[in-house]
């Protein structure tokens, strides 16, 4: 039950700045790509030796260009393999494949003004859904925080689809952006959306929903590398596999490698498709995902496969 | 692929509405086994056999040219049977694309689809409908994008919004309903349009439906049957006009329930939709007579065995109730107790 695939070409790889890289796909079949919405992502199959590494990336670009899809990347100090593999080994003219956008991250079109907010590499989704909001005319600003000037990728981007409405936050200045106060006497129906590292993501979270604001009204994206762990033991009730998920990969990667099909979308703890059910578990689980609530992690009988583990013993799940 | 259509048939006062064999023969019948209860019967839209109603993303058959027409008919008469609110201009034009690009693509012989850049030129034979405009500027159709294809596409539809974890029924074209009121039901969220199914609710089918919903992705539909019973072959079924259709459901006797009564199979798709991120929701439906289904044994069987095991909490809300008894004693003249296997197939 993969994602429906395209085969893309890389097409133009630019550096931006240290440790960050972009990358221009096109399709190899000749064919334009569909549009998308705002925030979007893709997920890029990456070949590394005999395993395919899968990364989710959100799509930057214009949504309306059928020509060419960009996504950029940071180099993860502990990379596991894909962001090293995109910084080291990629070649214009490669070959990859990847799957179609899904959108985890959508704006509110019922908003009657929205705040964007990215730190760093977050940058990315708010970029497109910059776009798509300047394409509807809709009322928005954008609040872009970064480590210090040659940081700021996209600042021209940005101040070219929305002059006067983008606000830098330079952390070597000692620039941050205050969310009570950016949070602050803002009318109904105004909605906020931000990515960016979890502290940042969190403390916005939290002075939105001190201040008051709706939930349904503070949006996040947030994509979770799967860090490696201690190797466990599975086994799988319907397939009747046993195996050992190593330290270098996912529970879900590890499934995969066996041949077995496990369902999943953004392979970063965040849209709930790879839900697993737990038989039994003789470890703790660690869940690292940002779908589960309390309740449910609580009960043991649940585990996203594609960001957490399970702390030593053996975990039975019903696959 | 050729479709002889039937343009002049009608599907009020007079009903000479009719299935040709052909029709019969590809008519989605829904009941696999024996009992029918609700469940997330859900599976992906790919395209299915040659001449089935699963062929194409969306199925033109021989009644396309009277629907159309019994449609512009109802719309005149109601034109809020045609709602879509301010918000969702962007999932308006995925769905004209949408629909353009696959009728195009699955019947070139009736529809060509020409782009050049935003300039694109469409033309609609058996419709005799010719125009050149500019995708995503609504001024250069002679109606709202939805409206404008959608009245040229069998089925209903409804444009959902996904937003809040949610979906809301916040665009529709409504003109052949089961009973249930788009001027109602506009801008309500998934489980508030659902809300008075019976059953459903309690087994938990509409949280499942929803939560596998809000996570479908652009290129991989999804498709489902649902059903109901409709006396004479009419579509225009809603709550305002029910005082014209209403009271047929007493006009049922054992002289006529071959002719008066339908089964009304609803050919139900999701479509993700790229630009807004919405998801196009199509009611196709079809009406097929007692004595058309019964034209294979095997059809009037099942259905004989459906109806009669049928939970009455269903039958209530399909409003069966009134002419179920009188129905049942027609199909179990079919009815001998052969074992039937699993399957929705005619013979």
């Amino acid at each position: 039950m993969s994602s429906a695939s395209l085969n893309v070409e890389i097409r133009r790889i630019r550096d931006l700045a240290p440790g960050i890289r972009e990358f221009s796909l096109s399709r190899t079949d000749g064919d334009d790509f569909p549009v998308y919405s705002g925030g979007s992502h893709i997920v890029l199959s990456l070949p590394l030796g005999e395993r395919t590494h899968r990364n989710p990336y959100s799509l930057l670009g214009d949504p309306t260009d059928r020509k060419t899809w960009r996504v950029a990347v940071r180099k993860q100090e502990d990379s596991r393999g894909g962001s090293r593999w995109l910084h080291e080994q990629a070649r214009e003219g490669m070959r990859i494949d990847i799957a179609a956008p899904v959108n985890l991250f959508a704006l509110n079109r019922l908003g009657r003004r929205h705040i964007l907010v990215a730190g760093g590499i977050g940058i990315t989704p708010i970029l497109s859904q910059a776009r798509e909001l300047a394409r509807l005319g809709a009322d928005f600003e954008v609040h872009y925080a970064y480590r210090a000037p040659e940081y700021g990728v996209f600042v021209d981007e940005l101040e070219a689809l929305a002059p006067g409405r983008i606000h830098h936050y330079v952390q070597s200045r000692r620039e941050q952006i205050e969310f009570s106060s950016l949070l602050a006497g803002r009318p109904l129906g105004t909605h906020f959306y931000i990515c960016g590292p979890g502290g940042m993501v969190a403390a916005s979270m939290n002075a939105g929903k001190a201040l008051g604001w709706p939930e349904s009204h503070l949006h996040s994206e947030q994509f979770l590398a799967p860090t490696g762990g201690e190797p466990f033991d599975v086994k799988l009730t319907a397939s009747g596999k046993a195996f050992t998920v190593p330290s270098d990969l996912s529970l879900l990667e590890a499934i995969e490698q066996q041949g077995v099909d496990a369902p999943y979308l953004c392979r970063g703890g965040a849209c709930g498709q790879c839900e697993l059910e737990v038989v039994d578990a003789s470890g703790e689980l660690i869940h690292h995902d940002l779908y589960l609530s309390a309740e449910e992690r609580a009960s043991g009988k649940k585990i996203m496969p594609c960001v957490s583990r399970l702390k030593g013993g053996c975990l039975t799940l019903n696959l | 692929m050729t479709i002889a259509f039937k343009p002049d048939e009608t599907f009020r006062g007079t009903y000479t509405y009719r299935n040709s064999p052909k029709g019969i023969r590809r008519f989605p019948f829904p009941f696999h086994q024996d009992q029918y209860m609700y469940s997330v019967n859900m599976e992906p839209h790919t395209k299915g056999p040659e001449g089935s109603v699963f062929e194409n993303a969306f199925d033109i058959d021989e009644h396309y040219i009277a629907e159309m027409r019994d449609r512009a008919i109802t719309l005149e008469r109601d034109p809020g049977r045609c709602v879509s609110l301010p918000h969702m201009m962007d999932a308006e034009w995925d769905t004209l694309e949408l629909i353009m690009e696959s009728l195009s693509r699955d019947y070139p012989e009736l529809f060509t689809l020409t782009k050049d850049g935003d300039r694109w030129h469409w033309v609609n034979k058996p419709l005799g409908i010719d125009q050149t405009f500019t995708f995503g500027n609504a001024a250069t159709l002679p109606c709202p994008p939805f409206e404008y294809i959608t009245r040229q596409t069998q089925g209903d539809f409804v444009i959902m919004d996904q937003r809040d974890n949610n979906l809301f029924a916040d665009s529709g074209m409504i003109t052949s309903q089961a009973d249930w009121s788009l001027m109602f039901d506009a801008g309500m969220s998934f489980m508030e349009w659902h809300g008075p199914v019976p059953l459903a609710h309690e087994l938990g089918v509409f949280e499942r439906a929803l939560k596998y919903l809000l996570m479908l992705q652009q290129g991989r539909p999804v498709r489902r049957l649902n059903w109901t019973m409709t006396i004479n072959p009419r579509l225009d079924t809603s709550p305002e006009t029910y005082p014209e259709w209403g009271p047929d459901r007493a006009s049922v006797t054992p002289d006529n329930v071959g002719d008066k009564v339908h089964l009304r199979v609803e050919l139900q798709a999701l479509f993700r939709l790229p630009r807004s991120n919405g998801m196009l929701f199509s009611i196709r439906g079809y009406l097929a007579s007692m004595n058309e289904l019964a034209t294979y044994p095997r059809w009037a069987k099942r259905l004989h065995r459906v109806l009669s095991t049928l939970p009455n909490e269903l039958a209530e809300y399909k409003g069966l109730v009134r002419y179920k008894p009188t129905t049942l004693e027609w199909l179990s003249k079919f009815d001998d107790g052969e074992v039937l296997p699993a399957g929705t197939q005619p013979e």
